[in-house]
């Protein structure tokens, strides 16, 4: 008898059905994400997620037998009271458990299908189809450090890197191209040898024996069991490590004239690039700046709770965000991103500013800089264009990296942000 | 290692550990081989966690299985009803492979894990060695060889030609997998010694009962020449077949050899798991009965507590509870309530037989030897023909069956028969015929197909009992049936016994 300790193998063994399982019902998992999304808190979103999805593409059928209609015969235990020849009346919908499988009518649910996501399946179809724009290129071509990558063999090295299995096949190959006498056979001779030397029976087959066997052996001395030509190392490249590492900004306007409600679309936002950024880089840093007509790096704490009075003045957060880049975020090491967020205000006679800012020196060395004009719920604002807006509106080229979108209600965030990182020629499914 | 007559405890307390576990199985093993008679593989016991349960779970208890989308989605359902609490997991689980591997899991208590190894490791195991079913249908030595090659295989096909043309392909034989099994071993293809030997005894047998006067019968009427075509048809084309995948892998126009081997990958397993589908209530029964007795015996001989046999018996009492049909709870006849309650009788029946066993059971009533008829009974019956051979009355009055008759224009259903004298064989037969799988299972065959026109595959449901087949299952089943053949297939259900047309489906064709 055996007894085998599996708990310690490694788990997740179904891991390959399920992701089949995943893509198979992708399209429907996608639109019941994307629907349960629209509705639900930021923090909620990245805590997995119970979906239920209809069963289209989903069933396993059989041939079986209808449940209805036909003759049967059931065999029933706990028989109390019946005799043979008594009746019974039917239940009306075969909806009072006579034993036999009716499908009781439980509602349009029953055809469903509910399964729970974990957080990072939710996420991998939450932020499907959405890429970093640019980012390949500046990477590779602004990396410092290596790493080092197995590429084959070679013939020198240390002797940490020796490849076991290589040289011995090589040393093997060799041995029997040369026809070094195997150990068995010199063994076998050996003994033969000794036999008959002790029993003194056949000396002419002795003697032969004796050459044969001297000659194997300076054979075996000529042809050496490992030579250096055998010996084969791993080799490493020098590879460039791509920067792994992204800081993100956030910008906020906190003066009077940004609601609660504002605020909160903004944090949505925010978040939403966080959890973003996060699946695409090992470490990511953030620094809050908030700003009324001067600017401070805050914590997270302060930056969305703590009210401030004051005017507005943009191009204060942005010479923080400049200031704090070159002093702690140099841009050959970290991805830079940015997001801001106002409701539109800003001192008219700091426009041509910030706009200048912007342009020289931030849009430069940020990978991306996005603007989310919040708005008022109801408030119209159609056909109006703000202050920053009109700003902002001339430094952003097409294919540049400033991104300009307005949100009003809460279900917008979602729709925007991945219109903001949907892949080139990909159409976000909205 | 205990003595007799210095008996001591196996274990004390709920903690397991290895050690302890060998010496239960080997208490065990003396007490089923030796009292009981039991011959079993040599055993393997694995001890898993309640996550790699449910991943045994979902790939059909096999430690190894290929990979297909609809594990992983047993899987995220299993896992969903579990985490909520609506569903426990099984103690074990046991392979039907030499060396027979029992999961166990760590949860268990060491109690738990006596009752589990008596069961599974005896039980199931000299079930799976013995059963005439198994030994002609499986190969308990080759299955784990044969299901790492099905892996492999599979894996290497997914590489090579895309998963969604390996799915493709697995999607429609899972669907035909329970009309994937072989019913009864194949005709042996006759030698031609063999086959002139038959024709002399046939040539002897002519002249021995030959008879004038068949001569003067009539001729059968012309018109017997066009379907002679299709029995000549039929006939080289081996229909009316049975079994569809078997069909398909050998004449399905379109597919590509690797697409055959899946086939018949899936038609292997299917064919590995028909005896466990046919021995339910035996298997679980004698598993039952096994664990029962033997832990009773280790409490006789002083080798576990009071408190263990009581956790035991606490387990095994929920197991082989059988709630009465008007109960919420009811769900069908519980197998292992069935099983054992019935092998139990068996027993009684051996050892203190009364006058009624007398006259149903002469053969075992009052033989003293209780555990060479329950092997016996275990070695050479399935469960349709064990109910029919072995319900005793005292079995059915103590559940108390009674058939009911439903006919589907009738008013009302008809309370056939009770457990009383004029019930029992009754009351027994429809038992026994509703484990018949062959009577349960619709009855689908390959009855032609146009080889030269359109190619169009015909497949006949023979209605038994004016049960028809479950219809928009039967067009996705169908769908399936046509992807694999490439060509158009038509169902037509038919009286099984009439011959009467009962209805035509649509024609469905492959899906793009």
């Amino acid at each position: 008898m055996n007894i085998i300790d599996r708990r310690l193998n490694p788990s997740g063994k179904s891991l390959a059905n399920r992701q089949r399982f995943l893509r198979r019902a992708r399209a429907q998992i996608m639109k019941s994400v994307r629907e349960a999304s629209g509705g639900r808190s930021i923090t909620d979103i990245a805590g997995g997620e119970r979906v239920s999805i209809p069963m289209d593409g989903l069933r396993e059928p059989s041939f079986h037998r209808s449940a209805k209609g036909g003759t049967r015969d059931h065999v029933l235990p706990g028989n109390r009271e019946y005799v043979e020849g008594d009746t019974i009346p039917k239940p009306e919908r075969g909806d009072d458990g006579d034993g036999g499988p009716d499908g009781s009518p439980d509602g349009g649910g029953e055809d469903d299908f509910h399964f729970i996501l974990s957080r990072d399946e939710f996420l991998d179809i939450f932020l499907e189809d959405l890429e970093l724009p640019d980012l390949v290129k500046r990477n590779i071509a602004k990396s410092q450090s290596f790493i080092p990558a197995r590429a084959g063999w070679s013939v020198t090295g240390s002797p940490s890197n020796l490849n076991l299995v290589r040289t011995m096949r090589n040393s093997l190959s060799r041995r029997i191209a040369l026809k070094r006498p195997k150990s068995d056979e010199m063994k076998e001779l050996e003994a033969k040898i000794r036999g008959l030397e002790e029993s003194g029976d056949d000396p002419e087959l002795l003697s032969e024996l004796r050459l044969l066997f001297d000659q194997m052996l300076t054979k075996s001395r000529r042809v050496p069991y490992i030579d250096p030509v055998d010996v084969r190392y791993n080799r490493f490249e020098q590879l460039p490590k791509p920067v792994t590492q992204a800081v993100m900004f956030c910008l906020m306007d906190v003066s009077g004239s940004m609601t609660e409600h504002m605020k909160d679309l903004a944090k949505r936002f925010f978040m939403l690039l966080y959890l973003f950024l996060n699946r695409r880089y090992k470490h990511v840093d953030i620094v809050f700046i908030r700003h009324t007509h001067e600017a401070k790096e805050v914590d997270e704490d302060t930056f969305f709770y703590s009210t401030e009075t004051g005017g507005t003045v943009v191009s204060t957060a942005l010479t923080e965000m400049k200031r704090i880049i070159r002093a702690r975020y140099s841009p050959t090491d970290w991805n830079i991103y940015a997001a801001q967020a106002s409701d539109g205000d800003n001192t008219s006679s700091d426009n041509a500013t910030s706009a200048a800012l912007l342009e020289h020196d931030l849009l430069p060395l940020a990978q991306y800089f996005a603007y989310i004009e919040v708005g008022a719920e109801y408030k119209d604002w159609l056909g109006r264009e703000t202050d920053l807006w009109r700003t902002y509106k001339v430094v952003a080229k097409p294919g540049g990296n400033l991104a300009m979108r307005k949100v009003r209600v809460r279900s917008q965030i979602f729709p925007v942000f991945r219109e903001l990182f949907s892949r080139e020629g990909v159409n976000a499914i909205l | 290692m205990p003595s007799s007559d210095a008996p001591s405890l196996l274990f004390d307390g709920a903690d397991w550990d290895f050690d302890k576990v060998r010496r239960v199985h080997d208490s065990i093993e003396e007490i089923a081989t030796t009292e009981m008679g039991l011959s079993t593989y040599p055993n393997q016991i694995e001890v898993i966690t309640a996550e790699q349960m449910l991943d045994a779970y979902s790939s059909i208890g096999m430690p190894l299985m290929y990979k297909h989308w609809s594990f992983g989605k047993h899987f995220a359902a299993d896992e969903s009803m579990y985490r909520k609490g609506m569903r426990g997991l099984a103690y074990e689980i046991v392979i039907n492979s030499s060396p027979c591997i029992s999961y166990i899991m760590e949860e268990n208590t060491m109690a738990m894990q006596t009752l589990v190894i008596a069961h599974a490791a005896f039980g199931h195991n000299h079930f799976f060695k013995n059963n005439g079913l198994f030994r002609q249908w499986t190969d308990a030595k080759g299955i784990l060889d044969y299901m790492d090659f099905a892996k492999g295989y599979i894996m290497r096909a997914e590489e090579r030609h895309g998963h969604a043309a390996v799915e493709r392909v697995l999607d429609g034989a899972h669907a035909l997998m329970n009309n994937g099994v072989h019913k009864y071993p194949r005709k042996k293809v006759p030698d031609l010694a063999a086959d002139l030997q038959r024709e002399r005894e046939r040539q002897a047998y002519f002249e021995q009962t030959y008879n004038d006067l068949w001569r003067t019968l009539p001729k059968s009427p012309e018109g017997v020449h066009e379907s002679r075509e299709l029995a000549d048809r039929k006939a080289r084309l081996g229909l009316p077949e049975e079994n569809l995948l078997y069909f398909l892998e050998k004449t399905a126009p379109k597919l590509a050899p690797w697409q055959r081997e899946i086939l018949r990958i899936v038609r292997h397993i299917a064919q590995y798991f028909y005896p466990q589908r046919q021995t339910k209530v035996m298997n679980e029964g004698c598993a039952t009965m096994c664990h029962y007795h033997i832990c009773h015996r280790l409490h006789q001989k002083g080798m576990i507590s009071d408190g263990a046999l009581l956790e035991i018996l606490h387990s095994h009492t929920n197991v082989v509870f059988q709630p009465a049909f008007d109960d919420p709870r009811y769900s069908g006849l519980n197998p292992y309530a069935l099983g054992f309650a019935m092998m139990e009788d068996i027993k009684r029946i051996a050892l203190t037989p009364t006058a009624e066993d007398r006259d149903w059971f002469p053969d075992i009533a009052g033989c003293n030897d209780p555990w060479g008829a329950l092997r016996a009974a275990w070695a050479d019956y399935r469960d349709e023909s064990f109910i029919l051979q072995y319900l005793s009355p005292s079995v059915m009055r103590k559940m108390r069956l009674f058939r009911l008759h439903d006919e589907e224009q009738a008013k009302e259903i008809k309370v056939a028969a009770i457990h009383n004298e004029r019930g029992y064989r009754d009351v027994r037969q429809t038992l026994a015929r509703s484990y018949d799988i062959g009577r349960m299972a619709p009855d689908i065959q390959i009855v032609d197909v146009d080889l030269e026109g359109d190619r169009r595959l015909v497949v006949q449901h023979r209605v038994a009992d004016g049960i028809l087949l479950d219809e928009a299952e039967a067009v996705r089943t169908l769908r399936q049936l046509a992807n694999l053949w490439g060509y158009e297939v038509r169902l037509i259900e038919v009286s099984a016994e009439t011959d009467v047309v009962f209805k035509q489906h649509e024609d469905v064709g492959p899906s793009e």
